[in-house]
């Protein structure tokens, strides 16, 4: 088990994830980055500014920055490519499976303004099916950050490997995790321990999560905590041993609750490990615009929202 | 009318061998693509034979010239030609669309050597070879990156996209080769989706275009084109290439239905007396 801490720190994924790309930038020469007239909003820009032969904006054009993006791969070339999730999961769905996926070409997807964090420009841009879309597809490792320290984590691990990954990371401050364990892509990660119920989430809810878990235990309820940082591919392995230990789940996640985590989770223990579970997301609708705090809680995803599932979670074990 | 070189000749021999070969073996299988493969079988054929830099011995070399094609329901095509240029044994082509084939219904770059990209779903080309493109000049390596397209590719908006960043990155070695038949699944271009005057389009868009159509089916015309593409370094360039749907079988020729209809007993019969015919003349010269 690990331990994890919320600290007061604030980071947003974006930034740390533009600093990442120049400093690896440094000792990768093979590293090229592509936007999509987006990268003072994503960070890749500071990529751009300080290699700019290596920088390619390719303008409103998704699907052709990917293509352009798989064509610099095949010939061994690093490409990221990145703008928002939204973009990337639907206007780019024909390149990524049919270009990148299908002949497993090492293109990072960093998908940026992930869920609901694009709150203020409305359910246009905010991406709440891309973890389903991307999960469908063979060959694509889904990876969704919780905070800058695993946006950076992440990209670094996709860069070594010989195949595609979306990595989600979302827009706005959040607190860094202080979590000892290393972040390894396809391993989860117990935050908490507990024995009544597991909390399996990623991204922007774990620290809502955590903090779940500390009022469940006032009432005299105790949540396990599992970062499932790495919706694919999930780790099954940590899920069942979790899961057979308290009895009952709850998904916690900024998605659609249909195909995202909670699908993920449904998904690897239904053969093996059935228990009650229940799902925190965003309720199959579109969403609207708002500060993205309140319109999380709106929508369903709030420390409250994950507190009350638990309860129902664990009220429903035989 | 220009003469015709004996290099050139034996080209067109080599392409309507292949022809043959390949409505063989799309008679046989009952399945795959007629019409395009027909009509891009002397394009593929002099990129091969004449004049792409490659090692079939050697497919990953990383400084051999690239071919996208991105109309890839001429797969049949495409396989005959890599596999006469030595990629793979000539009779496994007769393995075209069979489960557990390498030679996929339409080409798969992870399981066919010398297939440099997989394609089928249409307007991807472009973009890849720009990223080709890209790469070649970034490496220093200095390759070319050529796309075939047919009408299909650039009736999708992100050939549009790609022609638009092509113009904007001015890579010096991609070259696109439009297989212009006229003709689509449904229809002629003209009724389906109109694309003249598309000569005007690519200057529009910034990129280099070739100053005359070339007939697609003569071989000493498709080596002036690649004599202009090396007349000035300064892509992206095009070369439109007017060619026949269904070519070498006049009932076939230009005709829509056969754009991947099967090719029955009764039709084969008809059809390859033609092919044979045509193959005898270029043998005679």
């Amino acid at each position: 088990m690990a331990t994890a801490k919320v600290s007061d720190k604030q980071v947003s994924m974006r930034d740390a994830f533009g600093q990442a790309l120049v400093e690896i930038g440094k000792t990768k020469p093979e590293l090229v980055v592509l936007d999509a007239d987006v990268s003072s909003s994503t960070k890749t820009g500071l990529f751009g500014a300080a290699y700019p032969d290596r920088f390619f904006n390719v303008g409103v054009a998704e699907a052709n920055m990917t293509d352009v993006a798989a064509g610099l791969a095949t010939c061994g070339y690093r490409p990221v490519i990145s703008t928002f999730a939204l973009f990337l999961a639907l206007k780019c769905t024909d390149q990524i499976r049919n270009v990148i996926c299908y002949n497993n070409l090492p293109v990072v997807i960093v998908a940026g303004y992930g869920g609901l964090s694009d709150s203020f420009d409305g359910a246009s841009h905010q991406a709440l099916t891309d973890i389903a879309i991307m999960r469908a597809l063979p060959n694509m490792r889904v990876v969704v950050a919780a905070d800058g320290r695993e946006a950076e984590e992440a990209l670094k691990e996709a860069l070594e490997h010989d195949g595609p990954t979306y990595i989600r990371i979302s827009r706005n401050p959040a607190p860094l995790l202080e979590i000892d364990e290393p972040f390894k892509t396809g391993k989860g990660r117990i935050l908490r321990e507990g024995k009544d119920c597991t909390i399996a989430t990623a991204g922007v809810p774990v620290p809502m999560a955590l903090e779940a878990a500390e009022k469940l235990a006032a009432e005299g309820i105790s949540a396990e905590v599992l970062e499932l940082h790495t919706i694919k591919p999930v780790d099954t392995d940590l899920l069942k041993k979790s899961v057979g230990k308290t009895g009952a789940v709850v998904s916690a996640e900024e998605h659609n609750i249909y195909g995202g985590i909670g699908g993920a989770v449904a998904e690897a223990l239904s053969r093996s490990t059935p228990a009650p579970m229940e799902y925190v997301g965003v309720a199959d609708t579109f969403t609207e615009s708002g500060p993205y705090d309140t319109l999380l809680t709106k929508y369903g995803i709030s420390v409250e929202a994950i507190t009350e599932a638990v309860k129902k979670a664990v009220k429903r074990k035989a | 009318m220009q003469t015709t070189t004996g290099r050139s000749t034996e080209l067109a021999r080599l392409a309507q061998q292949f022809r043959l070969e390949v409505l063989d073996v799309l008679h046989k299988k009952g399945t795959g693509h007629w019409g395009g493969a027909s009509s891009v079988a002397d394009l593929l054929t002099h990129l091969y034979f004449e004049r792409m830099n490659i090692r079939p011995d050697d497919p990953k070399w990383e400084e051999r010239d690239r071919l996208v094609l991105s109309k890839g329901h001429a797969s049949a095509m495409l396989y005959t030609v890599l596999a006469h240029r030595g990629y793979f044994p000539v009779e496994e082509v007769q393995t075209f669309r069979d489960l557990n084939s390498r030679l996929q219904g339409h080409p798969c770059m992870n399981k066919t050597a010398g297939v440099e990209m997989s394609t089928g779903a249409l307007g991807h080309g472009i973009s890849v070879g720009l990223g080709m493109s890209l790469a070649s000049q970034l490496s220093g390596k200095n390759f070319w990156s050529y796309v075939i397209t047919g009408e299909g590719c650039l009736d999708e908006g992100q050939s549009w996209e790609g022609i638009m960043a092509a113009a904007k990155f001015k890579p010096k070695k991609l070259a696109l080769l439009v297989d212009y038949n006229k003709v689509q699944l449904d229809g002629a271009a003209s009724e389906i989706m109109p694309l003249d005057p598309l000569d005007e389009k690519f200057r529009a868009f910034g990129w280099r275009v070739a100053p005359k159509v070339y007939d697609g089916h003569n071989h000493d015309e498709i080596a002036e084109a690649f004599t202009w593409l090396d007349s000035e370094e300064a892509g992206p360039s095009v070369m439109i290439f007017r060619t026949h749907k269904g070519k070498g079988v006049s009932f076939m020729e230009d005709n829509h239905k056969w754009h991947g209809a099967p090719i029955d007993d009764e039709t084969y019969a008809k059809a390859r007396p033609e092919l044979e015919a045509g193959l005898a003349k270029l043998e005679a010269k």
